[in-house]
């Protein structure tokens, strides 16, 4: 319990710093600890393959990604338009926004009295269960997924058309 | 006693205790005389020019996007490749489980396939080739047979 | 377990001093020279004089670059390196796991993609424009080549079915739980499960393993950053690639987590297709010889005998990657890209539906 305590705290923390630190760059490092702490939820949770998939999804392949653009937008150079009150103000109004939808759904939320012990399975976090599961009585998502990655990869290659002639790093 | 991940913690905290301690004792013994010099960027002896900001190509940007795809492709393989051939699911369906199972994961990589064709045909998968500059200089060699050698290696 | 995460700290300790000083003689012995003579017998301690050299040296960061990533950034790749080694089983039994964690192979394969944060953040931060070059290419290859390294490593997964790098050791051995048939093949019938030996190593269990293998040792020379793929660190056009700001211990942090990577990736290898911590040697009659190189399991020589398989195999592969980096040229970019995406890429995904239809011929 205390270490959920300690976990839960420096989960809080990093990701503050992700919204707090002046560095693009900080924030990505920040949110890949922040996957991390995240991570280590799922393992007290007995979810093993959900924590190693978090790891290899969103701190390994997605920060990369993100880093990637990040590199890519030049950022050093700072450019001192981007912060204007407007933007500010935006900002502020879109965040507030959604503190309150979050606020409004959660509200009414009843958390119960805890996990009921006769339908607890400690192993149903467990690669085997998962399989089992999905590929029985989930056939039509899964197989669902499979287009949205098509799609996703005809996307990125939209994307990236190439001018011709050219010639770069 | 921990847990298995408490021991993959171990092992984490303990490879951070190890590079604190190396650098620690570093510290110790080496010494520490900056000049203006040793503290400017390398850049072959030269002033650096500018800073690195370079732009970088968009072609690492879909190469980082279709590494993503596959990615997620292979966290779906995987709880599949660990179900799949189950022997006591197999002996009590005659096998149909498992070939059941193979179809179904033979239409999710054919799709995913699909997407890795349009690229490669789209040329994305291809990097930019180096120009092959044509000599210019008297040989008794004759220019043909470097332009085969060319053809043969580009 | 506290046994397996001490073994494993000496291991990587002793790996950088054993390799660099077997990659030097090994380069020498390939073109003729005599490596290092100079410190000790055979230049033996050469290795301690380097250690003595790199932490004597200054530490150097550039004004220009961005302080604290700098300084973490090759901790980092430490930390990612040395974490991948808490699943893998040096030997029979469970003092020889860090962690018997039931995801194990796909908790490495996770860890070890951490390591290219790391590159990016050393490349980013040193503020260079060779280092943030050098970066790039690294992370590109990397997320390029663990595409077809995943794949292979699922064929194995999909024969074994079983993340636990122990069990997938244990099921290619006599001390096998399973029934073990001449290339797995159920409807042979020749049960070669107490001749053990190379026969129920995973490369014979699936006779095209042997494919899916060289797939894996040329995605793991692409993670390592070696030659021919040492595309990254290109002494001729990129300086030092990532780590050219480096100077002293840290950069010896940096060099200790690619010999690190090395040693993983080559006992991954054995792990997943040469047997593990089993013996080469079958039992042929009554001359037991698998029984006679495998010790008593559970035991003090079963747990040796496994050992010193293990990293004599291990030992057999690095020494493959050394001889790769002084016959083959480096690549160029295009044909690194044409490799992973065009041949290793389509190649493991047929691999993996042949390994499906396979696993259903073996039961």
């Amino acid at each position: 319990m205390q270490f959920w305590y300690f976990l839960t705290a420096l989960t809080l923390i990093s990701a503050l710093m992700v919204v707090l630190s002046k560095n693009p760059i900080h924030s990505v490092l920040y949110l890949v600890f922040t996957f991390f702490c995240i991570s280590g939820h799922y393992v007290l949770l007995n979810a093993q393959f959900l924590m190693a998939v978090n790891i290899i999804v969103y701190a390994g392949a997605i920060m990369v990604l993100f880093l990637f653009v990040i590199m890519m937008l030049d950022l050093r150079r700072n450019s001192p338009d981007s912060k204007t009150n407007l933007t500010k103000l935006a900002g502020a109004v879109v965040g507030g926004t959604v503190l309150v939808i979050f606020i409004a759904a959660t509200r009414k939320i009843n958390l119960g009295t805890g996990a009921d012990n006769a339908f607890y399975n400690s192993q149903t976090g467990m690669v085997e269960n998962l399989g089992q599961i999905l590929y029985r009585n989930y056939l039509l998502p899964f197989e669902l997924v499979s287009i949205l990655f098509f799609v996703a990869m005809v996307g990125a290659v939209m994307l990236g058309k190439r001018e011709a002639g050219e010639r770069n790093f | 006693m921990l847990s298995e991940f408490g021991y993959i913690l171990l092992f984490i905290i303990t490879a951070i205790v190890f590079t604190a301690v190396i650098l620690f004792v570093a510290k110790l013994l080496r010494p520490n005389r900056p000049n203006v010099e040793k503290l400017t960027t390398y850049e072959s002896g030269e002033e650096p020019d500018g800073n690195a900001n370079v732009r970088f190509n968009i072609r690492f940007y879909v190469i980082a996007l279709l590494f993503v795809l596959f990615d997620l492709e292979l966290v779906f393989l995987f709880p599949w490749a660990t179900v799949f051939g189950n022997e006591t699911l197999n002996n009590s369906t005659d096998g149909l489980w498992g070939w059941f199972a193979i179809v179904e994961m033979f239409i999710f990589v054919g799709i995913l396939i699909l997407g890795l064709a349009y690229a490669w045909i789209k040329g994305h998968l291809d990097w930019v080739r180096p120009e092959v500059q044509e000599p210019q200089f008297k040989s008794p060699v004759p220019i043909s047979k470097y332009e085969a050698i060319n053809k043969k290696y580009s | 377990m506290f046994v397996a995460l001490l073994i494993c700290l000496s291991l990587v300790l002793a790996n950088v001093v054993i390799g660099v000083y077997t990659e030097r003689k090994v380069s020498a012995f390939m073109q003729d020279r005599l490596g290092p003579m100079v410190v000790g017998k055979y230049g033996s301690l050469q290795l301690i004089a380097d250690l003595v050299k790199l932490l004597l040296k200054e530490d150097i960061v550039p004004k220009l670059a961005d302080k604290w990533l700098f300084l973490a950034a090759p901790c980092m790749i430490f930390v990612a390196i040395f974490a991948g080694f808490a699943v893998i089983p040096l030997g029979p039994g469970e003092y020889l796991q860090g962690s018997q964690a039931q995801i194990g192979v796909f908790y490495l394969l996770a860890i070890v993609s951490i390591d290219i944060i790391g590159v990016l953040m050393a490349g980013w931060s040193s503020n260079n424009k060779y280092s943030l070059l050098g970066a790039m290419r690294s992370v590109a290859q990397i997320v390029s080549y663990e595409i077809p390294l995943g794949l292979s490593v699922l064929c194995v997964v999909m024969v074994s079915q079983t993340l636990n790098l122990q069990e997938i050791s244990t099921q290619q051995g006599i001390f096998s739980g399973h029934d073990n048939y001449l290339f797995g093949l159920k409807s042979l019938g020749i049960d070669v499960t107490q001749v053990g030996g190379f026969l129920t190593w995973n490369i014979f269990r699936v006779p095209f393993f042997l494919g899916v293998f060289i797939i894996f040792f040329i995605a793991s020379l692409a993670e390592c950053n070696r030659a021919p793929f040492d595309l990254p660190e290109a002494e001729s056009e990129l300086v030092g690639g990532f780590h050219t700001e480096y100077s002293g211990m840290r950069w010896a942090l940096i060099f200790l987590s690619e010999y690190g990577m090395m040693l993983l990736v080559s006992v991954l290898g054995v792990i997943l297709f040469l047997g593990g911590w089993n013996s080469p040697f079958p039992n042929i009659g009554s001359v037991k010889l698998a029984n006679w190189t495998s010790g008593e399991p559970g035991s003090w020589s079963g747990a040796i005998w496994g050992f010193v398989w293990l990293l004599a195999k291990a030992y057999m592969l690095i020494f493959v990657q050394m001889w790769v980096r002084w016959t083959f040229p480096r690549l160029r970019v295009d044909q690194l890209m044409y490799l992973t995406w065009k041949v290793l890429t389509p190649f493991s995904i047929l691999a993996v539906f042949l390994s499906a239809i396979w696993r259903m011929l073996m039961i």
